[in-house]
């Protein structure tokens, strides 16, 4: 017998500060994968951002760049332009990447920039406790949506962001992906790999929208928060490559 | 480079674009703001001509945060705006600050509060010589008077981002930054000191450990030995890079004290005044932070009076009073795009002699 499943070098052996049942110990793995699969990690940038990922740096061994809040992909464009020879990504959730950072997002992905972007949606803000996101369900009860995000209310729609990139010019790949099942997470493998590949074959702006749970915020189980994304989320985000030019 | 050493008539703007590219600025991230517009004009032109990367950003925010990954990548980098785009660029100035990043950003002045107007002013002092942005930090700060001073301190502000380490904010006025003069394009800085390697640059962990930028220090009294340590760096810079000019100060008995564009016309008064045989120096500082304090008390020692005139409701000011305490100060200021003229200078002076 062979062992087959091991820590990719790119992943620290280290335990994570995650909550149980976070998606984010899955993606930063996937993301090591990739990188290790493809032979980049001496050439990769990582853009960690402000949110549950924070230090994302902590859990992953190649070079990362801290980001404010949403402008992660402001300072991938430098460094990328500084160093094309590097393979750079950003990881961002959907406060950080829609909301805070929606100019940066759609400017950095208008001017095609050779990037890869892992965006984590996960309906809410962990970090801060659990406050409405632009990605927030009509209905789902939040910090700040007490009764529910209710749109008549003012209190706005959900964003289906990747499909609004998915109109630019710049944008290369779009697709959206879950960690809620091994099927969906091996896809999300396989989406993750293509907007890699694509940056390598500079093919310009390649984004990966993953639902990712948040059992914590959602006040779920972990096992009731995977059923959640398959049952309610998929209704608003369906799960599909959305642009493949 | 068909530039040697002959005198090119420029705007100050043009002077600093040009300076930045000769100190080997490798990035340029620019948002339109006048009266600073000849910089990312000049830059779109001569960065695509060097084969560097000229970027138009979606906002400041943005253009600082390039310029935050560009410098983190290991490059010289420089973003430029005026008042209003300076304020939206502190958040970035803050992270580069905290991250110990080198970068150069030009702020040529322009009149406020709010979006103000577009004249010349020198009422952003407060926020250049404080930090500016969130937490505990300063940046160098370096005031020219003329576009060739501008152009030399261009040039120096790099090497002092890369050998400290931290941002260097040029703060001109509207004024240095329209005027054209003849320049001669400098083609290295007065920085005596070696540039240090850049062993920390994000390029990938080749044959080396991971490397992170980053201002985020979560763990239990870390940032506390964070912040001592950029103290040291800030005690440092303040001992090594106080830097002004002097004119006509050694005998003086009064002494007008004035930067950028205000002294040049404090500077015209000097002589006009000695013309009427009163004995007026000019003292004007050219970092305003570190603020040159010891050169100051030097000049003021027998002077009877000092008179500080600036384009703001009174910035400068402060450090005047900090530096002098005891001596007799008279503030001369316009504020919103007013310019003290030589002529009201010379009747201030002549009324609180």
């Amino acid at each position: 017998m062979t062992k087959k499943f091991f820590r990719p070098p790119s992943l620290k052996n280290v335990t994570t500060h995650y909550c149980s049942g976070c998606g984010h110990g899955i993606l930063h793995r996937l993301v090591a994968e990739v990188i290790d699969e493809l032979g980049l990690r001496e050439k990769t940038i990582g853009v960690a951002p402000v949110g549950c990922a924070v230090v994302a740096y902590d859990y992953w061994d190649f070079d990362v760049c801290e980001a404010a809040h949403g402008r992660a992909l402001a300072v991938a464009t430098g460094i990328k332009r500084c160093r094309p020879e590097t393979v750079v990504f950003t990881y961002q959730g959907d406060g950080d990447l829609v909301s805070i950072g929606m100019a940066e997002t759609f400017h950095t992905a208008n001017r095609g920039e050779n990037l890869t972007c892992i965006f984590i949606n996960n309906a809410c803000y962990g970090m801060t406790g659990g406050q409405m996101a632009p990605t927030t369900l009509t209905g789902q009860i939040t910090a700040t949506t007490p009764q529910g995000r209710n749109p008549q209310a003012g209190e706005g729609w959900p964003i289906k962001f990747s499909e609004i990139l998915a109109g630019l010019e710049g944008v290369n790949f779009a697709a959206r992906s879950a960690v809620s099942s091994p099927k969906e997470i091996i896809k999300t493998h396989s989406y993750i790999k293509k907007a890699f590949t694509n940056q390598l074959a500079n093919k310009g702006f390649s984004i990966v929208e993953v639902l990712s749970p948040c059992p914590t915020v959602w006040q779920k189980k972990p096992a009731d928060a995977m059923k959640w994304i398959d049952e309610e989320m998929v209704k608003t985000f369906p799960l599909g490559v959305i642009k493949d030019k | 480079m068909k530039i040697k050493k002959e005198k090119i008539l420029m705007s100050g703007n043009e002077a600093m674009a040009e300076a930045a590219i000769k100190a080997g600025c490798y990035f340029y991230a620019g948002y339109p703001i006048t009266p600073q517009n000849e910089i990312p004009t000049y830059m779109a032109r001569r960065m695509k001509e060097e084969k560097r990367v000229f970027i138009q950003a979606e906002s400041e925010l943005a253009a600082i945060n390039m310029v935050f990954g560009a410098a983190a990548a290991g490059m010289r980098a420089l973003t430029s705006s005026s008042s209003p785009g300076i304020s939206l660029k502190q958040e970035g100035i803050s992270y580069i600050a905290g991250a110990e990043l080198p970068a150069v950003i030009i702020n040529v002045m322009r009149g406020g509060p709010g979006l103000g107007n577009i004249g010349s002013s020198q009422s952003d002092y407060f926020q250049a010589t404080r930090g500016g942005g969130h937490g505990d930090y300063y940046t160098p700060v370096l005031a020219p008077w003329s576009a060739q001073e501008a152009a030399h301190l261009v040039m120096l502000s790099f090497d002092l981002a890369d050998y400290y380490r931290t941002p260097v904010l040029i703060l001109a006025d509207a004024i240095t930054g329209q005027m054209m003069e003849p320049v001669i394009m400098p083609l290295k800085s007065e920085f005596k000191k070696k540039i240090p390697p850049k062993p920390w640059a994000l390029t990938g962990a080749k044959a080396r450990q991971q490397n992170i930028a980053k201002s985020f220090f979560l763990k239990e009294g870390a940032l506390e030995i964070h912040n001592q340590k950029l103290k040291k760096k800030w005690e440092e810079i303040k001992k090594n890079e106080q830097r002004f000019h002097s004119y006509k100060a050694d005998d003086a008995k009064y002494l007008i004290v004035a930067y950028g564009s205000e002294a040049r016309i404090a500077w015209e008064v000097v002589d006009m005044l000695r013309g009427e045989n009163l004995k007026v120096g000019l003292f004007r500082p050219i970092s305003l932070w570190p603020y040159p304090d010891s050169g100051l008390q030097k000049y003021a020692r027998n002077v009877k009076k000092i008179f500080v005139v600036e384009q703001s409701l009174g910035q400068m000011l402060d450090d005047v009073k900090l530096a002098l305490p005891g001596k007799e100060i008279k503030f001369f200021g316009k504020t919103g795009g007013g310019i003290p003229s030589a002529s009201e200078i010379i009747k201030f002076v002549k009324k609180a002699l």
